[in-house]
């Protein structure tokens, strides 16, 4: 083991010796060309990059109101955005699916929407600039009975 | 096992006569009968004014017998007379016919109204029960119906009838591609619907004061949850709250000076009672679980509610001069939204056993639990004031209606809207 990292060693150091003597072999006509044929500009967009929208909604399972891993991540890059940004209020709107009553799913809704403002509040972000709002099973995203219309339907909207 | 239908009947008798949202309309559909109903017939009524009446008023009464289902009314097209009198019923015919009571009637014009006297004869014992008058202005025909066939229902059965009372309930229909909410009242066989208010947010939780003079109810137009209190013959309107987070679940307490409600302001669901005359609120619950749907006990000494305490939403009752609370339902891994029969006695709920939500009564003091319905999606109970039916939400299809069931489970309809979503039903307390 040690005798192969030994050659390999002695292998990068003639390497780098002939790479510096090609460099320096073809400096000359390298600065010619740079002068004939400009390069091409690359233009750092970083900035503009970090206004693409992020996707604004998490979606739970039945009856609970725990972050699912995934859905950690994008919230993380939504407290990066909202430290960062000064402007104003953001709604956290808790929404439930069919099952169950209609008061009890507007406050499971909330409970969603609140578990949501916590984890966004331990990520910085300031709880004065988030407002929690329930509208429980009263406004779905998606109409019908199939399990996949109400897994669109558990859901905090981040607005 | 009774199937019939009498929607046509509904549908028609309300497209000629009605001003009211006709389109707006619910009808009535029986789906289940009792075993062994009374066979009573309404024989079409004697009228001494000139012209059609606008209504058939023997009809109706013989809808509502029908719609409770302890009733079987007999067809006009099998009586084999139409007797105005007690005096003119041939009790052989009506023996042979096997009809136990016979109501006979005559409607006469009076100063802007009518008069309805009407008789109630027995057959088989030979003798007639009672005679007895209503009067109603010019648009209360179906008043005067509702309220006849009140007392002819109470002198068979010994049951008080509620046909003459009202429901308020949420309608949702489209319009111009976005979700349009109302709250609507009918009478409680689905005609005469019109609408209270209208509403570009959601409207829910709709629920009656003692008096009928009022509903309560929850309305996002705010843009949060907020209750409201609503006079229905005045459209007088009382924005009661509007704290942060939930204002949710309003209902009143059985003297109409308290409403208790849901307020989330401390960080989590908790009941709050509101002292309507003095504007205080008093926290009733202190708990980080959910504490949702209230409602109280006919003596105002205590409430039911919905709680996850224990880990699941079961039904809780909570002892208001001592703030004791002791849980009440341990059947099954859901129930929530409890509603108190008028005696008191028993809880109606919505409950869910292998995954299927439905409507169950439970005896307060034995903790037996019975099981109403079988449809799948089936919610919002609210009891008849002499405690005899419900009526629910549920799903037809994908479409929301409303449905109606006995206590006793024998009895079944349901009430299908012509357009739209409907849902949240609250039977009225009794006008009188």
């Amino acid at each position: 083991m040690f005798k192969s990292v030994k050659t390999g060693l002695g292998l990068a150091c003639v390497l780098a010796v002939m790479a510096g003597c090609s460099s320096t072999d073809t400096d000359d006509s390298a600065n010619q060309m740079v002068e004939q044929t400009p390069p091409p500009v690359v233009e750092d967009t970083t900035a503009t990059e970090t206004v693409v929208p992020l996707d604004n909604v998490v979606y739970f399972d039945f009856d609970q109101s725990l972050l699912k891993p995934s859905t950690r991540e994008l919230l993380i890059k939504h407290a990066d955005r909202m430290r960062a940004s000064t402007s104003g209020t953001v709604r956290l709107e808790g929404h439930a699916d069919e099952l169950g009553t209609r008061e009890y799913n507007l406050a499971l809704g909330e409970r969603r929407a609140n578990a949501v403002r916590d984890f966004l509040v331990l990520q910085g972000v300031n709880a004065g600039n988030l407002e929690v709002i329930s509208y429980g099973e009263e406004r779905p995203a998606s109409e019908g009975s199939s399990e996949s219309a109400r897994a669109m339907n558990r859901r905090v909207v981040i607005n | 096992m009774m199937k019939k239908t009498v929607s046509l009947f509904f549908a028609t008798l309300v497209s000629c006569v009605l001003a009211v949202s006709a389109q707006a309309q619910l009808v009535v559909e029986i789906t289940e009968g009792n075993q062994d109903p009374t066979p009573v017939a309404v024989v079409p009524f004697d009228w001494s004014g000139s012209g059609v009446l606008a209504e058939d008023v023997s009809s109706i009464i013989s809808a509502d017998l029908r719609r409770s289902g302890l009733i079987a009314p007999v067809p006009r097209e099998d009586m084999l007379s139409f007797p105005k009198t007690p005096e003119e019923v041939s009790f052989r015919d009506w023996r042979m016919l096997g009809t136990e009571y016979v109501v006979t009637g005559r409607m006469q014009p009076q100063a802007n109204g009518y008069l309805l006297s009407f008789d109630l004869t027995n057959i088989f014992g030979q003798r007639k029960v009672f005679t007895k008058q209503v009067t109603g202005g010019a648009q209360q025909l179906r008043d005067i119906a509702h309220r006849a066939a009140d007392e002819i229902f109470e002198a068979i059965t010994g049951i008080r009838g509620a046909f003459g009372t009202q429901m308020v309930y949420v309608q949702e229909t489209q319009r111009g591609g976005q979700p349009s909410y109302a709250l609507m009242l009918s009478d409680i066989d689905g005609a005469r619907a019109r609408q209270i208010r209208r509403f570009s947010a959601p409207v829910m939780s709709p629920s009656w004061s003692p008096s009928g003079q009022e509903v309560a109810y929850v309305s996002f137009e705010t843009g949060r949850p907020a209750i409201f209190r609503e006079n229905l013959r005045t459209g007088a309107r009382q924005q009661l709250t509007n704290f942060k987070g939930l204002n949710s679940s309003p209902t009143w307490s059985p003297d109409g000076s308290k409403l208790a409600m849901v307020l989330s302001k401390d960080g989590n669901p908790e009941i709050y009672v509101l002292d309507l005359p003095t504007g205080r609120f008093t926290r009733m619950t202190r708990h980080f679980s959910i504490d949702t749907e209230p409602n109280w006990m006919p003596d105002g000494k205590s409430l039911v509610f919905t709680s996850d305490r224990g880990g699941k939403p079961q039904i809780y009752q909570l002892t208001l001069a001592t703030g004791q609370v002791d849980r009440l339902t341990f059947d099954g891994d859901y129930n929530a939204r409890p509603r108190v029969s008028p005696d008191g006695k028993t809880l109606v709920m919505v409950h869910r056993s292998r995954g299927v939500f439905t409507i169950a009564t439970m005896d307060i003091v034995s903790g037996r639990m019975r099981v109403l319905t079988e449809t799948r999606l089936d919610e919002s109970p609210s009891i008849a004031p002499n405690g005899a039916m419900l009526m629910y939400a549920t799903k037809r299809g994908s479409k929301g209606i409303l449905a109606a069931v006995s206590l006793d489970a024998g009895v079944k309809y349901s009430l299908p809207s012509q357009q739209g979503n409907v849902r949240e039903p609250a039977w009225s307390p009794y006008f009188d």
